[in-house]
């Protein structure tokens, strides 16, 4: 039961959230001209990295307003908490690193 | 003679308060504070279970959690299968039965599971029972599953209540012993917010075995006291006695079940059985202590073979001799501990098999001068007895196949060391480390906010646990954000055991087919020669082998056999135990109750229910209610008796000739308001909103940015900044969701605002050709006129009084509106409309007659239709796409190859040749019935009903090419027979839609 910090309510309980998925996504600025390629990339591919991810979350069940997150998808922890619009932070590299791998899952 | 092994006094047990209980219908008796297992002992009771897989006589191993063989149904209530004896408290009248037998425990006829052992090895369902193969289903697989299992399930409802709690702390200190009342000391000496948690029913942990030890000049159960004293009286502490910690999840959030009435004769009716503790700490010490591992060797399983610190707990604890003539096999110093007490009880312990080779343990002059013959370099290669030990032969290490002496004994301690319980570190994904040195995993890199103390890391001995465990706290508390306290001295006298904490180096007695199965896990029965199987077999990692042979998959989670199953494997393998490795620890620590984590969450409370305001009416009136989604929605209103079937042709026939009503409250609603909100709406749906003008609607269709058909609705326009939309009923919130999504992050300069409104506006239909004629009276200040307001419009105006948004809409096909008022009023309203429509025959007319006069329109249906696979085009609302428009969501995807193939489904109508059958939804249709398998098929039927207004059944279907195939004949394939039909447009009244303008 993850602790998010939603950054207008405070921390509050995984299960008052929704993932909304990968988070920097920009739909494209002119649809009509991109080509299939172009388009499908947009609609399906994703990075699915296996570390650190940056996802949004909706607080669904608080004040209904996404914001980002830094996520290692390995150790389950969160590394960072920003607003919709705001740039992707840099992690230090120590951070990155101490999240580690996890053994004997 | 009643409790023949009961020593005459001592112990924690009440003697004050004798207790009679029963096990396997026999009368027997105990004390306040005896366990159903030291009762049972002091009655001179070990056997008390057959084991799983080879039926075998099994006895009392231990007194705690980790006890893998004395499971037993406690008989009260319903019966509750499975329950360790040595945690259930004895309680006046409290009555148990032994499992896994028939027809009963002493003359079981499944032990002839025995004699088929060698048929039974690891992984033998894997190359069994396969031929023939019709005899799976029909023989073996019933066979198996009657065999399977160890106790009966309940055949009723659990008839017992729990609850959920939710708890925060600044330091939770998981176990009671003296390494967490230590830290429990230093967390609340720091003022911080404590709680405490113990599995067993006193706080005290191992010291509640010491009697000879002393704590600042007190003995071990004075010192409790005044600690307990002092933490209880702290107005921050929570201490929790009878509650395990079962499971660790993200961020410190550790799962607590509390049993809060199993120990009661008469549960009060005002307590749950069982409370689950969410805790969500700041800083975690984890004070579990250690498990005291067996020792392998042939026919290690018989009832009267115990872990030597159980037997030790039972004379001290509860004054329990678990027997006249004992043995002990050790590869550990506790043990000797546990000799000498029982010598000093009147125990005769004639032999020490010291499995270490030198006689250096400073026991041991100590235990020679008591009378026991130490024999060091020796083990037990095997024992005999049936339902109870009778004696073992003793060898040395170094020769097993020759033994040196045989000794008549009726009790065997056997030690291997204590390994520190790290359970609860794994589970909050903490990595471990093997220390060489003690042979023993460790607490290694903490990712979580905890830290582990005393014997779960490592530390034996009481002072060394009391500083430890203070140390911990102190941490945890700093950690937390508080000023710890001076650590105090806890100055420890008098004489204890100090256990080995780590594995014993242990030779494991050779086991073959003639000295008998030597077990490793005894709660699945799996023996160290399967382990060896298993190695021979390929299997190499720790993970394989546990499933192979099943070592540690059993209920206790190989408390007492996953280091000997590793020591077993990595022997074989020739490889390091930290290369073999440990398998995954996974909650919950042990078995918790389906009833506790569903809480309250059962019957009427199992999922919220939602009721619209004429919910009442319907009740009141016999409706049939059916599920959407969380709501309550009535199916149909039955009148006199009538079927299903009768009140539906009833209501359908009353809206077309006459008027209907219909409680359309659970569709979505959301008001969108701002200078921004046309052109939002506008880049949302396929049609153009910005050129909606106030006091219009339009028909809504939405699609997902893939361009699949995602909901569908009403915009209705009531200014340039201000819009009504509604939703599907289940669509509601995803489409919320949906539009949030787009403002906040893709558009957010866009000024336009969403509220849900779902919930505050009740929505009263009034379908049918008298519609107009029975609303005009009760509505004030607008003119409701055909000219003035034309099908798909909406106006604000008063209706019965009631402020009120009044559309002229319909799903019906018939002339219809839809009266939104304030939901408090919606009640009201409704009767006030029903009443002024009783000179009209007003029918009220649920969700299923609903459904048919739709689609006797050919009107889709979200999640009926559609499926997220199902594009406007493939259901003829090419006409619904505004071709002006650059750019909406979904747009960009009907022209991707896919979606704008040809071949695609396509919505059509189906008339079955005979009128009376009914078509299946979900019916697969095919062209050629005679086709071979696998059929080609070519669409399915999506809505079927029978149409009063045509007197034969009708149904929709998405068939491919569908249009292209007008009037052409399809089959639809049904068990037992074929169903001839005709595709036709899908529309089957009314066709030019005209009796809507009515």
């Amino acid at each position: 039961m993850l602790l998010i910090g939603c950054p207008y309510c405070g921390p509050r309980a995984e299960i008052e959230f929704r993932n909304g998925g990968e988070a920097h996504i920009a739909r494209l600025a002119d649809p009509a001209s991109a080509s299939d390629e172009e388009w499908t990339d947009f609609l399906f591919m994703r990075t699915n990295p296996k570390g650190v991810h940056a996802e949004r979350w909706r607080h669904r069940h608080g004040c209904g307003r996404y914001f980002n997150v830094l996520r290692d998808t390995v150790s389950d922890k969160i590394l960072a908490i920003y607003r919709t619009g705001e740039p992707r932070p840099d992690l230090p590299a120590a951070t990155a690193e101490a999240t580690g791998e996890g053994e004997h899952r | 003679m009643s409790q023949p092994f009961r020593t005459d006094a001592g112990g924690r047990i009440d003697r004050s308060q004798p207790i009679r209980f029963s096990f396997d219908g026999e009368a027997l008796s105990g004390f306040r504070g005896d366990t159903l297992s030291s009762a049972l002992l002091a009655n001179g009771r070990h056997f008390v279970g057959r084991s799983f897989k080879y039926h075998r006589p099994r006895g009392i191993l231990s007194a705690g959690s980790e006890e893998p063989n004395a499971l037993v149904r406690l008989d009260r209530g319903q019966g509750t299968p499975n329950m360790r004896a040595t945690q259930l408290e004895l309680y006046e009248g409290l009555a148990a039965s032994s499992q896994n037998h028939w027809p009963s425990l002493r003359a079981d006829f499944n032990a002839i599971a025995g004699v088929l052992s060698p048929l039974l090895t690891p992984g033998f369902y894997y190359k069994t029972f396969m031929w023939p193969a019709p005899f799976w289903k029909r023989i073996y697989e019933p066979l198996i599953r009657r065999a399977a299992g160890l106790g009966e399930v309940p055949a009723g409802p659990d008839p017992d209540w729990y609850l959920h709690r939710y708890a925060f702390c600044d330091v939770l200190v998981i176990g009671g012993g003296p390494t967490g009342l230590g830290a429990a000391l230093a967390a609340a000496d720091a003022g911080a917010r404590v709680i405490v948690c113990d599995e067993q029913a006193e706080m005290g942990g191992s010291l509640l075995t010491e009697l000879a030890v002393t704590i600042e000049g007190q003995d071990s159960a004075a010192w409790i006291r005044s600690a307990l004293a002092f933490l209880s009286a702290h107005d921050r502490v929570t201490l929790l006695t009878r509650t395990t910690a079962f499971g660790w999840f993200p961020d410190n959030m550790i799962a607590l079940l509390e049993r809060a009435t199993d120990h009661l004769a008469a549960p009060p009716a005002h307590l749950p059985r069982e409370r689950v503790w969410h805790v969500r700490a700041k800083e975690v010490v984890i004070a579990a202590g250690t498990i005291e591992r067996p020792l392998v060797f042939p026919n290690n399983d018989r009832p009267g073979i115990m872990l030597a610190g159980a037997v030790r707990t039972y004379l001290n604890r509860y004054g329990v001799k678990a027997g006249t003539r004992a043995v002990v096999a050790t590869a550990d110093d506790s043990a000797y501990g546990a000799a000498l007490d029982l010598v000093a009880a009147g125990v005769r312990v004639l032999a020490i098999a010291d499995l270490r080779p030198s006689s250096g343990s400073k026991w041991t002059p100590a235990a020679r001068s008591a009378g026991i013959e130490v024999m060091p370099g020796t083990t037990i290669t095997t024992t005999t007895g049936r339902h109870r030990v009778t004696g073992v032969k003793i060898a040395n290490v170094a020769a097993p196949s020759a033994p040196r002496s045989t000794v008549a004994c009726d009790l065997v301690l056997m030690s291997g060391g204590f390994a520190p319980s790290v359970h609860l570190f794994s589970q909050s994904r903490g990595k471990l480390r093997f220390d060489a040195a003690s042979q023993a995993f460790l607490p290694g890199i903490s990712s979580a906010r905890e830290r582990s103390a005393g014997g779960c890391r490592g530390i034996a001995g009481i002072e060394a646990c009391l500083k430890d465990g203070y140390e911990a706290g102190a941490a945890a508390a700093e950690a937390a954000g508080l000023k710890p306290a001076a650590a105090p001295r806890f100055a420890v006298g008098g004489s204890h055991s100090t256990p080995q904490v780590g594995l014993a180096d242990q030779q494991v007695a050779t086991e073959d087919a003639t000295s008998g199965k030597a077990f490793v896990d005894f709660q699945y029965d799996v023996t160290a020669a399967d382990i060896r199987l298993a190695t021979r077999e390929g299997y190499r990692s720790a993970e394989h082998i546990k499933r192979y042979t099943t070592a540690g998959m059993a209920p206790d989670q190989g408390k007492t056999s996953n280091l000997n199953a590793l020591a077993i494997a990595s022997q074989a393998l020739a490889r390091d135990i930290p290369q073999v490795g440990l398998t995954t620890f996974r909650m919950p620590f042990t078995p918790v109750t389906f009833g506790s984590l569903a809480g309250i969450a059962r019957g009427e409370l199992f999922d919220p229910v939602r009721t619209t305001p004429t919910h009442d009416w319907a009740a009141a009136r016999a409706a049939v209610f059916e599920d959407v989604g969380t709501w309550k929605r009535a199916l149909y209103f039955p009148v006199g008796g009538e079927s299903m079937e009768a009140a539906v042709a009833r209501e359908c026939r009353a809206v077309r000739e006459r008027v209907g009503l219909v409680d359309a409250s659970t569709l979505g609603k959301i008001e969108v308001v701002g200078p921004d909100a046309a052109e939002f709406l506008n880049r949302i749906y396929t049609m153009r909103i910005d050129n909606l003008a106030p006091g219009r609607c339009r028909y809504g269709l939405m699609l997902n940015e893939a361009g699949y058909v995602m909901d569908d609705g009403i915009v209705g326009c009531l200014a340039p900044d201000h819009f009504h939309l509604t939703t599907t009923t289940g669509g509601a919130a995803h489409v919320l969701e949906h539009l949030e999504d787009y403002l906040q992050t893709e558009w957010p300069t866009l000024g336009a605002w969403l509220t849900s409104i779902t919930e505050q506006w009740a929505t009263i239909a009034v379908q049918g050709p008298k519609a107009r004629e029975l609303i005009a009276p009760l509505v004030d200040g607008i003119d409701i006129s055909p000219q003035a307001m034309p099908h798909m419009s909406v106006q604000v105006a008063r209706v019965c009084g009631v402020p009120a948004r009044l559309f002229r809409v319909s799903f019906t096909g018939e002339l219809g509106y839809e009266i939104n008022v304030p939901a408090d009023y919606g009640q009201a309203v409704w009767e006030a409309v029903y009443e002024a429509g009783g000179r009209y025959d007003i029918t009220p007319y649920g969700t299923e007659t609903m459904h048919v006069l739709r689609a006797e329109k050919g009107y889709f249906m979200v999640g009926q239709e559609t499926d997220g696979t199902v594009t406007p085009a493939d259901l003829g609302l090419g006409w619904a796409v505004a071709k002006s428009k650059r750019d909406f969501v979904g747009k960009r995807s009907l022209a991707l190859p896919d979606l704008a193939a040809t071949g695609r489904k396509q919505l059509v109508g189906l008339l079955t040749d005979n009128p009376d059958d009914v078509l299946e939804e979900g019916a697969q249709v095919v062209d050629d019935p005679n086709a071979p398998f696998p059929m080609p098929m070519i669409g399915h039927v999506t809505s079927s009903y029978r149409s009063a207004a045509l007197k034969r059944s009708i149904a929709l279907a998405l068939i491919k090419d569908g249009r292209a195939r007008m009037g052409a004949k399809v089959h639809v394939p049904m068990p037992g027979r074929t169903i001839g039909a005709t595709v036709t447009e899908p529309v089957f009244v009314d066709s030019t839609g005209s009796r809507v303008h009515g």
